[in-house]
């Protein structure tokens, strides 16, 4: 990489906006490919904010995001949506749609405005489908799927758009377990795949299990990050979340059970 | 991956459903034209659209009823695109020129214009302006805290809709009597004083090809702005093209035929039951079945209680009001 500019994307001195809320810590660090980045937080800890202003989505306070050394202001949209994917956890489902259809959206950032969506798009979203256990319900409509089918989708979609780095926000809300671990397992072979991965989690567990570095973002601001070993001390994981916790080790990753 | 499943997916690309409403147009042009005071046979049609015939039915045909059946045409194309639009940059099924409160704006100021003493192309400014007025104040009001929940906006737009109604009664209050026969019209919608078609059908005609390119865009914008833009969308200018383009076709429908109702809320709606919300095939659709629509309601306005006539906004109204309220009662949250 000497003299390029570093692939991937990277936060340089960032403060997210969240209204009325000291500047804090400003982050900086840089979603290699390969990397498995984690956010923990509170609720209310901006988790959301800040995966919207990685994605270029919200400008940020103060400092920038950065795309293969540009900034991500001076990207254009459609370049941006070939290279970063995001899973929404809110979606707006008002207008009847197939859950093929919700995946071939994927390809939009792909195809001109004149041209229709063809054989080999269509190949793609249902190739994604299937990996997400959803090829029965291709044309199923939106409105009569499970939260959770419904999350399959979203995932389904980001899938079909292929990007170098995925943005993630929950991935497995509203998953049963099994569908928790396929989710996870799909971000990391992802990242197995030479992309980059950043993801939103409210279970710390799964954080644990899958993620090669976390991000431990506070309700005032203040930020920690690094490999996942490193951050996963008692000490700080009790201070993010305000609650003591125990430490066991199963399946050789640690496992924190809040005490009563 | 089998050719059947693939052809449903890309149900939207077909001619198929288009070929019908064109045919269903045309149609009901056919019956405008033979319906009325003098009903015409479907031979004498044949005869005058010929090209030879009785002179008093090519009168009758070609300089009254042809020229209000396309505007009825044009005027319903534009009404419904109006909604079909609205309802995107909404993110709302229940979006309508007329419920919102655009029509009024337009009404407002086109007929403060007229009393004003301005010229045709005057007023048609004055209703774009009071179009684009009024979707300004119902967006800037209704827009709390990032995305325009359905309760705020339908209560804003229906209040603006009461507000405009009680400028227009107060405009007809101070107007000469003797203008007053013409400016009801702004009121309830009529088409009896629309004129010449060509503007509306010209406009439908611009506006679509506007549109079509951008089908496929606004099928990602359908889904949200945060998850347009994560797909490449620029939803800004996108949302901006949107609100001009849908209250510059309001504007030119209202100066032809007045605030005509819920054609924008029924047609958008009832075709996305058949074919789903894929824009590309949803816009032309609505163009062609908005036009066969109010074409058809004005047939039955001319002749429901002939020789009198009624303003063809009172058939909208009554086909539309259940259809809204229907509407209303599913989307409850």
């Amino acid at each position: 990489m000497s003299g390029l500019a570093a692939p991937g994307l990277e936060a340089k001195g960032l403060v997210i906006d969240v209204p009325g809320r000291p500047d804090g810590r400003a982050i900086d660090l840089a979603i290699a490919p390969g990397q498995r980045w984690g956010v923990l937080g509170p609720n209310g800890a901006g988790k959301t904010t800040l995966l919207h202003t990685l994605a270029g989505l919200r400008p940020p306070r103060v400092g920038e995001v950065r795309l293969d050394g540009r900034a991500l202001a001076r990207w254009r949209r459609r370049a941006l949506a070939r290279r970063l994917g995001v899973v929404f956890q809110e979606r707006h489902d008002d207008f009847p749609a197939t859950v093929r259809e919700t995946a071939l959206i994927g390809r939009h950032p792909f195809l001109s405005p004149w041209r229709q969506e063809g054989p080999e798009d269509l190949a793609r979203a249902d190739a994604a489908l299937a990996r997400l256990d959803l090829g029965h319900l291709a044309e199923r409509e939106l409105s009569t799927l499970s939260g959770g089918e419904r999350q399959r989708v979203s995932l389904a979609t980001v899938l079909t758009q292929a990007p170098d780095i995925w943005l993630a926000d929950e991935p497995t809300n509203h998953l049963d377990l099994h569908h928790q671990v396929a989710a996870m397992a799909l971000l990391a072979e992802q990242a197995d795949q030479s992309r980059g991965v950043i993801m939103c989690l409210h279970d710390l567990n799964l954080a644990a299990r899958w993620c090669s570095h976390l991000l431990l973002l506070y309700p005032d601001g203040q930020a920690c990050w690094g490999p996942a070993e490193a951050m996963l001390t008692l000490a700080a994981l009790e201070r993010l979340y305000d609650q003591p916790l125990t430490r066991v080790e199963v399946d050789g990753a640690p496992v924190f059970v809040p005490v009563r | 991956m089998n050719g059947a499943r693939a052809s449903r997916c890309l149900r939207g690309l077909r001619p198929g459903p288009l070929a019908w409403l064109a045919l269903a147009a045309l149609l009901s042009q056919l019956l405008a034209l033979a319906l009325g005071s003098v009903s015409l046979s479907p031979g004498e049609l044949a005869a005058v659209l010929a090209g030879d015939g009785e002179a008093l039915h090519r009168t009758l045909l070609l300089e009254l009823r042809l020229p209000r059946a396309l505007a009825a045409f044009g005027t319903g194309a534009l009404l419904a695109l109006a909604g079909a639009l609205m309802q995107v940059l909404l993110r709302n099924p229940l979006a309508d020129p007329y419920v919102l409160g655009l029509s009024g704006g337009a009404s407002v100021a086109a007929l403060a214009a007229m009393l004003a003493g301005w010229g045709m192309a005057l007023v048609s400014g004055a209703a774009f302006a009071g179009a684009l007025a009024s979707t300004l104040i119902v967006f800037g009001l209704a827009h709390g805290g990032g995305s325009w929940t359905p309760t705020r906006l339908l209560l804003t737009g229906v209040v603006m809709a009461a507000g405009w109604g009680a400028l227009i009664t107060f405009l007809l209050a101070v107007s000469p009597v003797e203008r007053l026969p013409g400016m009801l019209y702004w009121l309830m919608g009529d088409l009896a004083y629309a004129g010449s078609p060509w503007p509306v059908l010209t406009v439908a005609a611009l506006a679509l090809a506007v549109v079509l390119p951008l089908g496929r865009t606004l099928n990602v914008l359908a889904r949200g702005g945060l998850q347009a833009a994560a797909l490449g969308v620029a939803v800004r200018p996108l949302e901006w093209t949107l609100y001009l383009l849908a209250s510059l076709v309001t504007a030119v429908a209202v100066t032809t035929a007045g605030s005509v109702g819920f054609v924008g809320l029924m047609v958008p709606h009832m075709l996305r039951l058949r074919l789903g919300n894929d824009q590309r095939r949803i816009l032309p659709a609505s163009l062609l079945a908005g036009g066969t629509l109010l074409t058809l309601a004005d047939t039955l306005a001319r002749t429901l209680i002939a020789p009198q006539q009624l303003p063809v906004g009172v058939i909208t109204a009554l086909l539309g009001v259940p259809t809204f309220l229907y509407l209303l009662q599913r989307s409850q949250r």
